[in-house]
C-alpha cells in the first residue's frame, strides 16, 4: 500500500482496521543468491539498495533480534556531512544527499530536519581547524559557514559564552544538516526491500559460516541451514564476533557508547549544538525531549549497557555548555556498542574470501552514513566493485599505511 | 562496569582513578619482525566477547601499569596484577 493523504483518509474512513503490516513475517527459502547477516539501517538500505537500484532480488536479511533492535535505534539520531578528510568527505556527502531525497524514495516519513548542526570552536586554534575543515568541506561542494560570536548570540542565546575554561568563540555551521527519525529509517527500508521481495527474517541468529573450497556456501543459523550465493556481513558492534566465524581478523574493537533523553520541553534549541571543548552534542527531538551523547565509555564492552561516571562527564559537559540543562531532568538513557575501527573510519569491502563482503567499522558515526552505506554495500555486492565515493574505505588500507584517520588520534579506539 | 578496581599497590580504588590502554594479550614484535607481524599488533584485534586482558594504568595513584582481567559482557572485574609482574610471569 502506498502511503499518501488519500490513504490516511480511506483507511480512517475504514476505522483504520485495514492497514497492513509494513513487511512480511518471512520464513527462510532454503537458498538466496544474497544474504546479509544484520537488520539493522545498513544492512536494510543494502538489501533495499540491492534489490531496487542493481536488480538483485533474492535476498535475505537475517537479524538475530527483532528488526531495529540494534544501534539504528539506540543513536542520537543526527545526520550530517561535515567531514575534513577527501576519504570521507565525498562518501558522507553523498549520504547527505540521499537523505534529502529519501522520504520520497521510500514513500515514508523519516522525518528528516535540515534544522543545521553546528560545531563550536572555544580558542583561536580551534577556530582556524574549523575553517580549515568548511574550506575543506568547500574542495567538495559542502557549504560550511564560520558563524563568529556576536552572530552566534543572536542565534543561541543561552549558551555559556564566558566560560572560564571554554568560552565560546564562535561555530562551524553545516546548514543542510539535521536529524532524522531512527526507526522510521529502519522502519521505511525495511518496507520498501520487503515491496521489492526481499525476505526479512527476525529472531534469526547466525551461529557459524559454511565454507568449501575457500568459498562460504551458507550459514548455519538458529532457523537452520540456509544457503547463500553471496554473504554481507553489516554486524556493527558483532562485527568481530560474525567474521570470527569465517576466520577474519579484524580491525575493530567493540566500544560502548550512552545517549540520554531528557523530560519533554516546550521548543528550545532549534539546532544541533556540538561542544568543542569535549563531545558532547544535543538536539531537540520532536515530542521536546532533548537527546544528546557524548564520548565512548573508553574500554571494551559488548554489553548495551553504560557507567554512570561516564554519564556524570557527558551532564557536566552539556552544563558547562548551556547552564540552563542543570535544571532539566533525564528520562532515559541507553548503550549501544560500536564497531571502533583503529583509525576512526569504516569499512566497505571484500575480503579475503570472494564472495564474502564486510560492513563494519562505523564507530559511532553509523546512522547518518546508513543510506550511502547501503548504496555503496549494494554496489560493491552486485557489482564486486567498490563505488567511487567508498573507495578509500578499504579493509586493506592499515597494512598499506592509507588509513582515514579523521581525529588524528592513531590506532587506539577509545580516543576516536 | 565494576565501579570499585583492587590495586595490588593502593589498595580497592574507584575506576574513576585510571585510564584504560587496551588489549594487553598483543606481543610486541622484534623489531625486524614481518610488515604483516607489526600489522597484526598495531591494527587487528581478537575483540573478544567475554574474558579479555587490559592494560590500566593508574594514574590517579602508584601510576603503575597494570593487567586487568575483566569480562566485556557481564563486566566483571576477575583479577589484577602488576603489568611488570604479568610479564615476568608470562615470560615477555
Amino acid at each position: 500500500m502506498r502511503y499518501s493523504a488519500f490513504s490516511i483518509v480511506k483507511n480512517a474512513l475504514s476505522g483504520n482496521l485495514k492497514w497492513k503490516p509494513q513487511w512480511r513475517q518471512a520464513e527462510p527459502k532454503s537458498h538466496y543468491d544474497v544474504i546479509i547477516v544484520g537488520g539493522g539501517g545498513h544492512g536494510l538500505a543494502t538489501a533495499y539498495y540491492l534489490a531496487k537500484e542493481f536488480g538483485v532480488k533474492n535476498v535475505a536479511v537475517l537479524e538475530k533480534g527483532y528488526l531495529g533492535s540494534g544501534n539504528v535505534g539506540r543513536n542520537t539520531t543526527i545526520v550530517r556531512s561535515n567531514y575534513m578528510l577527501p576519504g570521507n568527505e565525498p562518501f558522507y556527502e553523498f549520504s547527505m544527499k540521499l537523505w534529502e531525497g529519501l522520504e520520497r524514495e521510500l514513500n515514508y516519513n523519516v522525518m528528516l530536519s535540515q534544522r543545521g548542526v553546528i560545531m563550536l570552536y572555544h580558542s583561536d586554534g580551534q577556530r582556524d581547524a574549523y575553517i580549515r575543515r568548511g574550506n575543506a568541506m568547500w574542495m567538495e561542494g559542502v557549504a560550511a559557514e564560520l558563524i563568529e560570536r556576536d552572530q552566534l548570540k543572536k542565534m543561541i542565546p543561552f549558551l555559556n559564552y564566558d566560560h572560564a575554561r571554554y568560552p565560546i568563540l564562535g561555530g562551524l555551521l553545516q546548514r543542510r544538516a539535521g536529524t532524522a527519525r531512527h526507526d522510521a529509517v529502519a522502519w521505511g527500508y525495511a518496507r520498501g526491500a520487503d515491496r521489492h521481495g526481499v525476505d526479512i527474517i527476525e529472531h534469526c541468529e547466525v551461529t557459524a559460516i559454511r565454507r568449501e573450497n575457500g568459498v562460504v556456501t551458507g550459514v548455519d543459523t538458529t532457523k537452520g541451514f540456509i544457503g547463500c550465493g553471496k554473504l554481507a556481513l553489516a554486524a556493527a558492534g558483532n562485527s568481530s564476533r560474525v567474521g570470527e566465524m569465517a576466520d577474519l581478523k579484524l580491525p575493530i574493537e567493540s566500544h560502548v557508547l550512552q545517549a540520554f533523553v531528557t523530560e519533554g520541553l516546550k521548543p528550545c534549541i532549534d539546532h544541533v549544538i556540538v561542544y568543542g571543548g569535549g563531545h558532547f552534542y544535543i538536539s531537540q527531538s520532536d515530542k521536546g525531549g532533548l537527546v544528546f551523547g557524548a564520548e565512548i565509555d573508553g574500554y571494551t564492552s559488548y554489553a548495551q549497557r553504560g557507567n554512570l561516571a561516564t554519564a556524570e562527564h557527558v551532564m557536566e559537559e552539556g552544563v558547562a555548555m548551556i547552564p540552563g540543562l542543570s535544571r532539566v531532568r533525564v528520562l532515559r538513557s541507553w548503550a549501544g556498542v560500536m564497531d571502533m575501527s583503529m583509525d576512526g573510519s569504516p569499512i566497505i569491502d571484500r575480503t579475503p574470501i570472494d564472495n564474502l563482503y564486510l560492513n563494519c567499522g562505523w564507530c559511532y558515526g553509523g546512522f547518518k552514513a546508513t543510506p550511502a552505506s547501503g548504496y555503496c554495500f549494494a554496489h560493491l555486492i552486485a557489482k564486486n566493485d567498490t563505488h567511487p565515493v567508498a573507495r578509500f574505505l578499504r579493509l586493506d588500507r592499515f597494512a598499506r599505511g592509507y588509513v582515514v584517520d579523521e581525529a588524528g588520534a592513531g590506532p587506539q579506539p577509545n580516543l576516536h | 562496569m565494576a565501579s570499585l578496581i583492587t590495586c595490588p599497590h593502593c589498595g580497592v580504588r574507584p575506576k574513576e582513578e585510571f585510564a584504560i590502554r587496551g588489549d594487553a594479550s598483543l606481543v610486541r614484535p622484534a623489531p625486524t619482525a614481518s610488515d604483516e607481524a607489526w600489522h597484526d599488533y598495531v591494527y587487528v584485534r581478537a575483540n573478544p566477547r567475554g574474558r579479555t586482558l587490559e592494560h590500566w594504568q593508574h594514574v590517579g595513584g602508584c601510576r603503575r601499569f597494570l593487567v586487568v582481567e575483566r569480562d566485556t559482557f557481564t563486566h566483571e572485574v576477575h583479577s589484577v596484577t602488576d603489568g611488570a609482574a604479568f610479564a615476568r610471569e608470562n615470560g615477555k
